[in-house]
């Protein structure tokens, strides 16, 4: 490392006291091992907690994929059976359909109406900026489970309050967990409520890093407020977008709370599994049915691998559009 | 310093750091066993929902000078995962922990995580319902719970829109309205018919869960607990009859929103109640119903849906002194008393002939006679064979096909063939 190159030698043509230099030796010593070793210290909580919640419990997972595991009996090596067994069961495909599904009608909506909302929020012109930046962040401070059963009553098909309403237009009362498009508008919907607010923020705190001098650059030569967001704020978002597009996408592949409160709790995520995501699927094969622990690790482990495959897709399409 | 070199040593703390943290989880151990004979100074109670064991555990205290802790959990739902998670890390159970029909057969295949009951306490078979005796056996023959309650069935209904709707109110007259199913769907129709269209029933599968305990031979598995839910005459009968029930139906499912807020807007006019369902009827009816609902008896005799057992875990440290107060718990005496406070229906063949249970009217329900309603219904329970995985077949296989079907997303023979496809994943074990 360069910084020992700068401590001096002692000169030998003076050789100083034995003691001296014993205790300039270790003062040199504990200095160089300080500078060594002292930024590792200094993250070691990160990864240890990480180690202990995150790291450990996937490979864990990751070993207990490759056995068929019952939680409360035998273990029994069997490779990759379980992956092999994932590719043919209609269910696990089911439940890809089904999340890929509530991610597009809950992200895509989602994010260009908070794109909208974060672009009005950034107008100069708007009063009580910060009562309406404060409101729209709301949303998100309500628990997951208070919003699912309050959903739930809305979408309910005899008393719920949608059907009260589209009966004005004659619209037959809908059965909203009976039907995979009504099921998964409706899920859709808990999400979009509970995080449009919050991509918002995120969205208009990128906004407000874009230099201003921009913008009043292009007033100068004449540039409509349209042109505006579509030549300078959409392009300089670019880095902002791509992280609020992974997080979706992240929270969309974990999809679990809504859909299963919405189904009053049942873990196959209606009749006929309209509406039960890839998350839900991972907790009925590994947590509720006890025999098959291991395929239900096996899920896990597909899950992860989608979140990646996906999340680097975004990636990749969010840089190349922006470009 | 090399980029190699560090690129090592970073590799060397991250496996250090792993080997560390897998030590961590292996070590903790069970401690040894005490040594027999040595008196524990307190034993723990696991149960869920309401027990009644409240007073009793207080006397057993009095009489033996060893404390007990009541560990209870409301709903099943979490009482589940925590008996997984002690059993799966080996720690954490209860002394004596309360099994639910649905986790007993589920747990029976690892039979090895209970005490054997048998040489613990004395032989007891002759005491109990001997079909809820011997649904405490594992399949390799240990006896891994003791009875405490059953779920006997009854008709629950609600004199007021019967009489609107030109039906009998006396419960006499509407038990007799129903000898068996067919009776039942008639009244139904009558109702209908009397009421302008409104549904009878809440749902089709609550009657499949009354058809099924009926006792018409295996369910969906045979003594040898292969599954045979595609073939069994059993299951085919409850699947007739509830499929026939469609047209009579609220298409409000059990535990749904359309179904507790159906109980105070009436839509629909009876529902199938065990014994432990009234308290549930009643919270969700309201008192402003109070005295509009009675209780009649089931079509087709007695029935059974749901009923639990008292087992004591291999972990525990003290397998004999918490056999014996499992054995206390679930006698006689102690089932009346636990009747009388939460209502749980006795198992024990005795206490089904005490006055007290005998004598007990519900106020709530037009003081029917529940004690003797639920009593006579228990005593026609028949002996059956659940096999492993009865509930999760039940619930994840048969129920969601019966719904899809009454909701009109699958024709009759579409369900029943999403129901045998289902029944051999979830059945599976």
């Amino acid at each position: 490392m360069s910084l020992s190159a700068t401590t001096a030698r002692p000169s030998p043509a003076a050789p100083p006291s034995p003691d001296v230099s014993r205790r300039r030796r270790r003062g040199r010593l504990l200095n160089r091992l300080d500078v060594k070793y002292s930024p590792y210290l200094y993250i070691a909580p990160f990864f240890l907690i990480f180690g202990i919640f995150g790291l450990y419990p996937m490979l864990r997972t990751a070993w207990m994929s490759l056995h068929d595991w019952d939680m409360i009996g035998e273990h029994t090596f069997i490779g990759f059976d379980n992956y092999t067994r994932l590719l043919s069961d209609e269910y696990f495909w089911n439940a890809l359909v089904n999340t890929f599904g509530i991610f597009a009608l809950s992200t895509i909506p989602q994010l260009l109406l908070a794109l909208f909302l974060a672009n009005l929020l950034n107008r100069t012109f708007l009063r009580a900026k910060t009562f309406f930046r404060m409101a729209i962040f709301m949303p998100n401070v309500v628990s997951v489970a208070a919003v699912a059963i309050v959903f739930g009553m809305l979408f309910q098909r005899e008393f719920g309050l949608f059907n009260w309403l589209l009966s004005f237009v004659g619209v037959d009362p809908v059965d909203w967990d009976g039907h995979r498009w009504s099921s998964w508008t409706a899920i859709s919907s808990m999400v979009n409520w509970r995080w449009t607010g919050y991509n918002t923020l995120i969205l208009l705190a990128g906004m407000q890093a874009i230099p201003k001098d921009l913008y009043e650059a292009a007033e100068i030569d004449g540039a409509s407020p349209w042109r505006q967001f579509w030549q300078i704020t959409l392009p300089m978002l670019k880095p902002t977008f791509i992280f609020v597009v992974i997080l979706s996408t992240i929270g969309g592949m974990q999809l679990f709370t809504e859909p299963l409160l919405f189904g009053n709790g049942n873990i196959i995520g209606g009749n006929q599994r309209e509406f039960q995501t890839l998350a839900m699927y991972m907790y009925e094969m590994g947590i509720v049915n006890l025999n098959s622990a291991g395929y239900g690790a096996a899920v896990a482990w597909a899950i992860f691998m989608i979140i990646i495959v996906v999340s680097l897709f975004n990636f990749l399409l969010v840089r190349r559009s922006a470009k | 310093m090399s980029v190699t070199t560090r690129r090592t040593r970073l590799a060397a703390a991250a496996l250090a750091a792993i080997t560390a943290i897998s030590g961590l989880a292996a070590c903790g151990k069970d401690d040894e066993k005490p040594a027999a004979g040595e008196k524990p100074a307190k034993l723990v109670v696991d149960t869920f929902g309401e027990m009644g064991y409240d007073e009793l555990v207080k006397q057993y205290e009095k009489d033996t000078g060893i404390k007990v802790e009541l560990r209870k959990t409301a709903q099943l739902g979490e009482y589940r995962p925590k008996l997984v998670r002690y059993l799966a890390t080996g720690k954490g159970a209860a002394d004596v922990t309360a099994l639910e029909e649905g986790i007993l057969n589920e747990f029976k295949p690892n039979a090895r995580n209970w005490e054997d009951l048998a040489p613990l306490v004395g032989d007891h078979s002759k005491e109990y319902l001997p079909w809820k005796w011997e649904l405490g056996k594992a399949p390799d023959g240990r006896l891994i719970g003791l009875p405490t309650d059953v779920g006997s069935l009854a008709v629950c209904y609600r004199k007021d829109l019967f009489q609107a709707a030109g039906l009998p109110t006396e419960r006499d007259q509407v038990s007799a309205l129903w000898p068996d199913w067919k009776g039942f769907h008639d009244a139904g129709l009558k109702y209908k018919q009397g009421s302008g269209g409104k549904a009878f029933i809440d749902s089709i599968t609550a009657v499949s869960n009354g058809v099924l305990f009926q006792g018409n031979g295996d369910l969906f598995y045979d003594k040898e607990d292969n599954i045979i839910a595609d073939t069994s005459p059993a299951v085919k009968n409850a699947w007739d009859t509830a499929t026939s029930m469609a047209d009579i139906s609220a298409k409000a499912s059990t535990w749904s929103p359309e179904w507790s807020g159906g109980f105070k807007q009436g839509t629909f006019a009876a529902t199938f109640c065990p014994s432990w369902m009234l308290g549930i009827v009643s919270d969700n009816s309201g008192p402003a119903n109070k005295g509009k609902w009675d209780v009649a008896s089931v079509p087709g005799g007695g029935g059974n849906w749901g009923g639990s057992w008292l087992a004591v875990p291999a972990q525990s440290k003290y397998p004999k002194e918490a056999a014996k107060l499992a054995e206390y718990l679930t006698n006689a005496k102690s089932q009346v008393e636990a009747f009388k406070l939460k209502g749980p229906l006795p198992t024990n063949l005795e206490a089904l002939k005490d006055q007290a249970f005998l004598g007990y009217t519900n106020e709530y329900f037009s003081n029917a006679p529940t004690g003797k309603i639920f009593g006579e219904s228990v005593a026609k329970i028949q002996p059956i064979h659940l096999g492993p995985k009865h509930q999760a077949v039940k619930e994840n296989a048969l129920e969601p096909a019966l719904r899809a079907f009454e909701n009109g997303q699958a024709d009759k023979a579409k369900a029943w063939e999403q129901f045998t496809k289902d029944a051999k994943t979830q059945g599976a074990f």
